[in-house]
């Protein structure tokens, strides 16, 4: 496939400006942050009866957690009256009771649980769903810019990111508040002078928070991103593992691998290392809560016992502050609790916003709203003054123009470089034009649907590209509705059958990835009865004759004269029975047609064709 | 388990001080209730402020030390996490680019792939996790043990006889959880082959207008990956609430009970209320090793996908060194050479040939003949399963596989270009001088084009060489293979996409310029009928051997091949 792309170079991977810059950052990153919560709430509240369900079932099932603990404790309370005078039958009773709310919690929790995995499931379901679309929408470019294994990294390790911070510490942030609140409530129940401690210690434990996931984030944002590099890295070089090794250069690839993985474990490190001192600090600013809230709790204790003329919300008894300390620590475990879930939620953001930018990368731009929908196309091109360059620097079209009528067999030939691929590239709209206009059958291509555009070529490319599946399913690709008999019929014409059905399971053979069981030839024989199969107007052929084997030749040549046939064809040429052929041959040179006519006329003419012509005899 | 024991062993030292301090910071903070108890019940009715404030500053002390504690254990545990995925990772690089042709095969690629990342990534963040978490748990668990044995050993026995049923659900669910993620595994390595190989054939789609079917194609792959999590994911949610019944059910056992043995006096209330607040201590720990569980089941499934492919490698480096060259046998010898890729069908079938060093082999033939499959054995990605193959006279099973294939130079079918500069690419990363690389890349006749790029040999190429022409990259993979000045030199099917006269400077240049024995695969006759000798291949056999006039005369196939294609292969 890659033959065919001509991608402009430095693919941008993410971005590390927000770690080089964080003091310009800090007013654009909180803007965002606030969008990427937004947007990530969003794929949660999408499923707002699940959410509701799991919000009822942490409560109910947080107040039975709550409620056990009261029923044991009038259990002990029989029991603390000492021998002889338990009523054995009362404490049995509660004992059954607390069997039943037990089971009950867990039966509840149980249930939570498992909801959890299916909501989180579907997110994730979305989450994928959603980046695989928009990853179809996106133009060739992308892909010819953009490591295929970083984008295989979104796919998976981000969503999944992304996902366990959305399932887990977004619920879980609720369920705490609400168990905070009501510890609050029985405080100031208790002593709302005391509460006051509080009023110093949370918001502390707040802003420490909020500081520290201020600096984590960069680097949660820099984890994300090392590992996706990573992954790039040992996509590409897995991809071309044979080269490696026939070229013994494992050692230096491996060292390579290393650097990369020395940044990704350093990148998870280095969040680790500042993710951890969050717990134990929250933790120890709860501790001096409580241990403030002790000595005070003890002195004004003392004062009251002594008689002091307190007003009356500050007098205190001991059991007061022994309750009070209670309550305090229940408050504290939830606190602590969203200190860490805070820190949680910046690697999910993190990976959101990797996830996020894929999905706001630019699609191809939208068909516009009036586009003709091309049908019964006749297959008449035209290019106009055609400018085109992958990147603004390097023009690789000039002023192109040519018109083609239906039917013909256009053939492109010219030096490497010269721009042959590019104009399949236009023809297929993979990219539009920088200038200049090109029509189908009368029709800009720009303003035409580009699913009717591309319906109307079938196409033969030299890289050829099947996926895991039968080979009928490779050959049927473009046109589910075939049947078996047609697919065989158009294996039989592309002569690839009788190798085929020489496979233990024809054409039910599973062709394994990137196709390791069949010869790159027998793999080209393929995508040609792919392209046999299709019905379409207009077909497009890159040097795919190349590797077809020379001794069935002929008989692809009369199979590919049958599909040329009735049809416009674009042929970037090798053989010189298909140029001969051709209707018209376009000599392309630094982007410009510099001469066309038939093979004869052009030998007549003595120019740059008849001088590549003649250089094959000398 | 033995793997991820073997991978952490260079850590323990820095672990167990770790884990140490976790130890000391977990103990100071269990202190906390301690003197808090023992000012409200001891000091406060003492009436003495100052007692008040010496105590609370202990409290104070004690958080700080615990905090301390606690920061630098939860880095050293990162450290340790950072430092054994690291080597995880390095060895498992290391094992899947040294695996043989045959075993990436039954890997596959974007299993390979997956291992690497999502697998390491499981591992690494568990072994963090249990050094944050794994401690104070289990201490909570032993002490609370300990404490209620002495408090009252009648009831503590209760709770003893839990614990082993808490321990076969704990372990009968991690054993049912283990295939269930190896599955959740496999199914990333589904996911991950069509997310591959869409974002490589996306222009077949797109020219195809397949967005829809592969976005069901993709939708499979999601769904068994989303049902496989599922799974899992449920089985592992039972493991709390049944660890949370099993400890309450003995919590209301040493109730009841309790409440029997108060009655007839054999305890006393205080031991039951002291006994109760251990126990619940003693649950919460439960749930966090049953947290711990969970993800253990997601490390070992991936730990063991790891150490697949590292055990592999580790297998199949066996080959013996043995025997010397003979630089003045034949360079290339085939003898019976036979050899099938799935044992059933022979894709070559006894092919014999010798090539004298220096010398030009062309080989030709209908696709799928077997012409790759022979080259693969001479380089050794496979083993002949019958008959030798020999380089200088000595068998390549007895060349150290450095020393074999450090004597090629090979352009593949589909050979690769990584995204780094034009210089880098041909250098590939052996140590060779600015000048050989200038000067592969003229003999390849790449030197042209890559003059005209403003930065020249450090022009930026994209990954799989989206940004250079399929000829360009052509002649750049001939530069590569030209640039380590190999003895022999293959090229399979590499020069498809030159036009006419560029192939014949090639050759040309080649025959002159260098020394080497060369082995040219190809469609086209006008690549091959320089060669000394040409082989044309059919199902696996070389039905004719000899130069192209020899052929001509004697091989009706290769007359064949030869008229079709005459004044044939022509510009690009």
């Amino acid at each position: 496939m890659n033959n065919f792309g001509f991608g402009g170079g430095g693919g941008g991977m993410g971005n590390s400006r927000s770690l080089n810059n964080p003091m310009q950052d800090r007013a654009q990153s909180k803007e965002e942050k606030k969008a990427v919560l937004l947007r990530m709430g969003k794929y949660l509240f999408s499923h707002p009866v699940m959410v509701l369900l799991a919000l009822f079932l942490m409560l109910s099932s947080n107040l039975l957690a709550l409620a056990a603990p009261k029923i044991s404790a009038l259990a002990i309370d029989l029991i603390e009256r000492g021998a002889g005078n338990v009523e054995l039958q009362k404490v049995f009773f509660y004992v059954v009771l607390l069997l039943i709310c037990y089971t009950v919690s867990a039966l509840l929790s149980y249930a939570l649980a498992v909801l959890m995995v299916h909501l989180s499931q579907k997110i994730i379901y979305t989450l994928r769903r959603e980046v695989f679309e928009h990853l179809a929408t996106l133009p060739v470019g992308y892909f010819d810019t953009h490591q295929t294994g970083d984008i295989i990294s979104r796919i998976s390790y981000d969503i999944d990111t992304l996902n366990a911070s959305l399932s887990h510490d977004l619920l879980q942030i609720c369920a705490s508040t609400v168990t905070v609140v009501g510890a609050l409530g029985m405080m100031l129940s208790i002593s709302p002078v005391l509460v006051l401690v509080f009023a110093v210690t949370v918001p502390a434990s707040l802003l420490f928070t909020r500081y520290k996931s201020r600096r984590v984030r960069p680097l949660f944002k820099n984890r994300s991103m090392k590992l996706g590099a990573l992954n790039g890295y040992a996509e590409e070089m897995l991809s071309g593992q044979r080269t490696v090794r026939a070229y013994s250069r494992e050692d230096v690839i491996l060292s390579r691998f290393d650097t990369r993985n020395d940044e990704a474990v350093e990148a998870y490190y280095r969040a680790d290392w500042y993710g951890a001192m969050i717990g134990p600090a929250v933790n120890l600013i709860n501790n001096f809560s409580i241990a403030l809230i002790t000595v005070f709790g003890g002195i004004l204790y003392m004062l009251t016992d002594a008689g002091a003329a307190l007003p009356a919300v500050m007098t205190m008894s001991l059991g007061g502050v022994s309750a009070f300390v209670q309550y305090s620590r229940r408050f504290a475990g939830p606190i602590n609790e969203m200190a860490n879930i805070v820190h949680e939620l910046q690697s999910g953001m993190a990976a959101a916003e990797r996830v996020f930018r894929l999905l706001d990368e630019e699609s191809e731009p939208a068909d516009k709203q009036d586009a003709t929908v091309l049908a019964n196309v006749q297959g008449k091109v035209d290019f106009e003054g055609v400018d085109f360059g992958y990147t603004p620097e390097r023009v690789i079209l000039k002023e192109l123009s040519l018109a083609v009528c239906p039917g013909m067999t256009v053939a492109i030939v010219g030096p490497t470089g010269a721009g042959k691929t590019t104009i399949i590239n236009l023809l297929m709209r993979f990219y539009d034009v920088n200038r200049g206009q090109i029509r189908l059958d009368g029709t800009e291509l720009r303003d035409a649907t580009r699913h009717s555009l591309r319906a109307a070529y079938t196409m033969v490319l030299q890289d050829t590209w099947l996926f895991y599946g039968t080979i009928l399913e490779n050959i049927t690709y473009g046109r589910e509705d075939a049947t078996r008999e047609q697919a065989i019929a158009a294996a039989k014409a592309a002569h690839i059958h009788e190798f085929i059905e020489a496979l233990p399971q024809g054409y039910d053979t599973v062709l394994s990835d990137d196709g390791v069981n069949i010869s790159k030839g027998q793999k080209q024989m393929i995508t040609i009865a792919r392209a046999m199969l299709s019905d379409a107007p207009m077909l497009i052929l890159d040097e795919a004759t190349s590797n077809v084997d020379s001794r069935t030749e002929q008989q692809i040549q009369t199979a590919m004269q049958k599909l040329m046939c009735g049809r416009t064809s674009f042929v970037i040429a090798h053989r010189l029975s298909t140029i001969q052929n051709a209707d018209v041959i376009l000599v392309l040179k630094d982007g410009r047609v510099i001469e066309s006519g038939t093979h004869g006329e052009l030998l007549q003419k003595g120019g740059f064709y008849a001088s590549l012509y003649n250089s094959q005899f000398s | 388990m033995k793997m991820l024991l073997r991978y952490l062993r260079p850590s323990f030292r820095v672990m167990s001080f770790g884990l140490t301090v976790k130890v000391l910071a977990t103990l100071l903070e269990l202190m906390l209730p301690y003197i808090l108890s023992h000012i409200l019940d001891v000091v406060v009715p003492r009436h003495s402020v100052w007692q008040i404030l010496l105590w609370g500053g202990a409290m104070l002390l004690a958080a700080l030390g615990a905090y301390f504690g606690n920061v630098i254990a939860n880095r050293n545990a990162a450290r340790v996490a950072r430092d054994t995925s690291r080597r995880i990772r390095h060895d498992l690089f290391h094992a899947t680019m040294h695996l043989s042709a045959r075993d990436t095969d039954r890997f596959t690629i974007p299993s390979l792939e997956s291992r690497l990342t999502s697998d390491t990534y499981n591992v690494h963040h568990f072994i963090g996790m249990m050094q944050r978490i794994g401690v104070r748990a289990p201490m909570l668990l032993l002490g609370g043990m300990v404490i209620t044995l002495f408090l009252d050993w009648r009831l503590a026995l209760i709770m003893l006889a839990i614990l082993p049923l808490i321990g076969i659900s704990v372990f009968v669910i991690a054993r049912r959880g283990l295939p269930l993620y190896a599955k959740t595994q496999s199914a990333v390595d589904g996911m991950v082959r069509v997310v591959r190989e869409d974002c490589q054939g996306v222009r077949v789609v797109k020219a195809l207008s397949r967005e829809a079917y592969e976005a069901e194609r993709f939708d499979g792959a999601n769904r068994a990956l989303v049902g496989a999590e599922r799974r899992a994911g449920v089985l592992m949610a039972a493991s709390q609430p049944l660890m949370s019944v099993l400890l309450h059910v003995g919590l209301s056992l040493v109730i009841g009970l309790g409440a029997v043995f108060v009655q007839g006096g054999f305890s006393a209330p205080g031991r039951i209320i002291a006994f109760m607040q251990y126990f619940t201590l003693m649950s919460t720990a439960m749930s966090i090793v049953t947290r711990i569980f969970a993800q253990y089941s997601k490390c070992m499934a991936s730990a063991s996908r790891i150490g697949e492919v590292i055990d592999t490698y580790a297998n199949t480096r066996d080959t013996d060194v043995r025997g010397a060259c003979d630089e003045r046998a034949p360079h290339i010898v085939f003898e019976n050479v036979s050899f099938s890729y799935n044992g059933r069908r022979d894709n070559l079938k006894n092919i014999s040939f010798s090539l004298p060093r220096g010398g030009t082999l062309g080989v030709i033939g209908v696709t799928g003949s077997g012409k790759t499959t022979l080259t693969r054995l001479l380089m050794r990605f496979y083993d002949a399963d019958r008959g030798r193959v020999l380089v200088a006279g000595r068998d390549v099973r007895d060349y150290d596989e450095k020393d074999l294939r450090a004597r090629f130079g090979i352009v593949m079918q589909n050979d690769f270009i990584y995204a780094d500069t034009v210089a880098e690419n041909i250098r590939f990363g052996r140590e060779i001088p600015d000048e050989q690389i200038r000067r592969a890349a003229h003999l390849a006749q790449a030197a042209e084009f890559i003059e005209q790029f403003p930065e020249k040999y450090e022009h930026p190429l994209t990954s799989k060489g989206t940004n250079v022409s399929g000829g360009q990259r052509q002649r750049l993979l001939i530069a590569r293979a030209l640039a380590g000045e190999p003895e022999i030199l293959i090229l399979d099917d590499a020069s498809s996409a030159l036009d006419y006269r560029t192939d014949a400077n090639l050759r040309a240049a080649i025959k002159t310029q260098t020394h080497t024995t060369t082995v040219v695969v190809a469609q086209r006759v006008s690549s091959v009928m320089h060669a000394d000798l040409i082989l044309v291949m059919e199902e696996g056999a070389v039905i004719a051997a000899g130069t192209h006039e020899e052929l001509l005369a004697t091989c009706s196939t290769y007359r064949e091949i030869s008229e079709s294609q005459m004044g044939g292969a022509f510009l690009e």
